[in-house]
């Protein structure tokens, strides 16, 4: 077994190495500008684009010219989002979204918010479920645009966009997600799921980063956006720039690979996180498990371990790529924004790991990843004055502390 | 971001880590900061009759940076007078372990546990 593990995947995925070959001719030889429309050169180039679109299209079941590339999921959020608000403004001002949300949406929707958006901030239940009725309760004539996430990037729950989708389409308000971590980890249909706007990213579904894809509704109902990025029209004049030939082509194969692979894969990531959970839960006492139990990215858990705190916990995994809410790892030292929106104590979310397994973790790594965890745990607790309060009964809250 | 060696090495290797009887009178301790900030220390302080500290343990809920600054000085305050305990600085500890300035609170804490269970000894001796 190779060290370091990677076990980060709601971070990144390494890019494929079928991907790779993929792309490599279009770096060197095959280097034309899809907008070159007088020479072979272009005529390729437009061609790998096209052949990528379809790729992508087909794996949520859109057709290809509903897919606009984009840098990335940030970037299809920022123009979904600032776009849908521009566009329909004569209908309204009003946006609904959640506290949960990545902060591609948190951010653009404050930002639209100076621009004169009211926001409403749905209500987040303690598995990081929507409730859909909360969602029916909030639309209201002036609703614009509904943006809700499908698989969350902390906490790994996904919530039930079909139901969100029926709504909004009923209530004639559209809905946008952001599906950054579940296209190509589970099964999504922008049609049964009655979605009109979707991002997703190159990087998490074992791309190239740099590349990303809003889906962009074209029938029932025909979805208009303003155009963020202004110049050639690439796009259709949704989203100007030299399409970077190359990238696509690594989002397309990485595509067609999820979606051929889909469903042996999420079984067997979904086998691997669940022997992972079962190892540190028989080994580690205590343990909370944040998010939805069953309604999770497949190979995602995120596990606060109470009284211990995740950097410290992060040190002694050091051979182990995986990443903490605790405040000390954040730049702005807030524990996780997310794991406080379900409602957990600052302690725990301090004490929080996320794991996340892939496409090519193995069965040895997780065991080793698990033994590692469960040792580690022992070791800073023994070390820990809250695990001996908490030993000898003290209730932890019935002590006044003196915060700084 | 990287650790320090000198992080590292007490973070590997604790000293001193335990727990000393609270209940004795030449105990002091200090328990500073909260759960929810994402660090608590506690130090406990054995003083000798003339006033001389001659054990120290620790245990620490916080990051690398604060179980390595709570270990250090447990090695620092043994064999100091009080006195001499209270002279030790955040500034000093922070210098030793080369913290990064996201981590001086850390060190900061390690100065106000001492001094906290400093005055947890002189209050159980009346010396207040």
């Amino acid at each position: 077994m190779k060290l370091p593990i990677y076990m980060d995947n709601q971070a990144t995925t390494p890019c494929d190495p079928r991907v790779v070959d993929a792309m490599v001719p279009y770096l060197a030889d095959h280097f034309g500008n899809a907008s070159s429309r007088n020479h072979a050169f272009g005529w390729t180039a437009e061609e790998a684009v096209e052949s990528a679109r379809e790729q992508i299209a087909e794996l949520i079941g859109a057709s290809a010219k509903e897919i606009v590339f984009t840098s990335g999921a940030t970037e299809s959020d920022n123009m979904a989002l600032k776009g849908a608000f521009e566009f329909y403004a004569k209908k309204g001002n009003h946006i609904i979204t959640a506290p949960t949300e990545h902060k591609a949406i948190i951010d653009t929707a404050r930002y639209l918010e100076r621009q004169g958006a009211e926001v409403t901030w749905l209500p987040v239940n303690e598995d990081g479920t929507i409730s859909p009725d909360e969602l029916r309760k909030a639309i209201r004539p002036d609703t614009v645009v509904v943006s809700l996430m499908h698989g969350n990037n902390e906490i790994g729950t996904i919530n039930p966009i079909g139901e969100f989708g029926a709504i909004c389409r009923e209530a004639g308000v559209l809905f946008h997600t952001d599906a950054a971590q579940t296209v190509g980890k589970v099964p999504i249909d922008v049609n049964e799921m009655k979605i009109d706007l979707l991002s997703m990213s190159g990087h998490k579904m074992y791309g190239p980063k740099g590349i990303g894809a809003l889906y962009v509704r074209r029938k029932n109902p025909r979805v208009r956006i303003s155009p963020q990025l202004h110049g050639g029209g690439h796009e259709r004049g949704m989203r100007s720039g030299t399409l970077p030939v190359h990238q696509i082509v690594g989002l397309g194969k990485a595509a067609e690979l999820c979606r051929l692979e889909l469903p042996e894969e999420m079984k067997r990531t979904k086998a691997l996180r669940d022997r992972l959970l079962e190892k540190v839960a028989a080994g580690v006492p205590e343990i909370l498990i944040n998010g939805h139990e069953q309604h999770h990215l497949p190979g995602n858990v995120n596990i606060s371990f109470t009284f211990v705190e995740g950097e410290s916990l992060l040190m002694a995994l050091r051979d182990v790529a995986v990443s903490s809410g605790s405040a000390c790892t954040s730049a702005s030292l807030e524990p996780s924004y997310v794991l406080r929106s379900i409602g957990l104590d600052d302690e725990n979310a301090h004490s929080s790991i996320r794991f996340g397994v892939g496409r090519f973790n193995t069965e040895a790594e997780v065991d080793y990843v698990a033994d590692l965890v469960i040792r580690s745990v022992a070791k800073l607790r023994a070390m820990s004055p809250l695990w001996e309060m908490h030993q000898d009964g003290i209730d932890l809250k019935s002590i006044e502390w003196a915060g700084h | 971001m990287a650790y320090s060696d000198e992080v590292v090495d007490h973070y590997e290797n604790p000293r001193n880590v335990g727990t000393l009887d609270k209940n004795d009178t030449a105990v002091g301790t200090g328990l500073v900061g909260a759960p929810a900030c994402g660090d608590v220390m506690r130090l406990q302080i054995k003083v000798t009759d003339d006033g001389r500290i001659e054990d120290a343990r620790f245990k620490t809920y916080g990051c690398g940076s604060a179980i390595a600054s709570s270990s250090l000085v447990t090695e620092w305050v043994k064999g100091r007078t009080i006195d001499e305990a209270l002279a030790i600085k955040n500034r000093d500890i922070a210098d030793h372990l080369a913290l990064p300035p996201v981590k001086i609170h850390c060190s900061v804490l390690a100065e106000d546990a001492i001094r906290a269970a400093i005055s947890d000894y002189k209050t159980k001796k009346g010396l207040d």
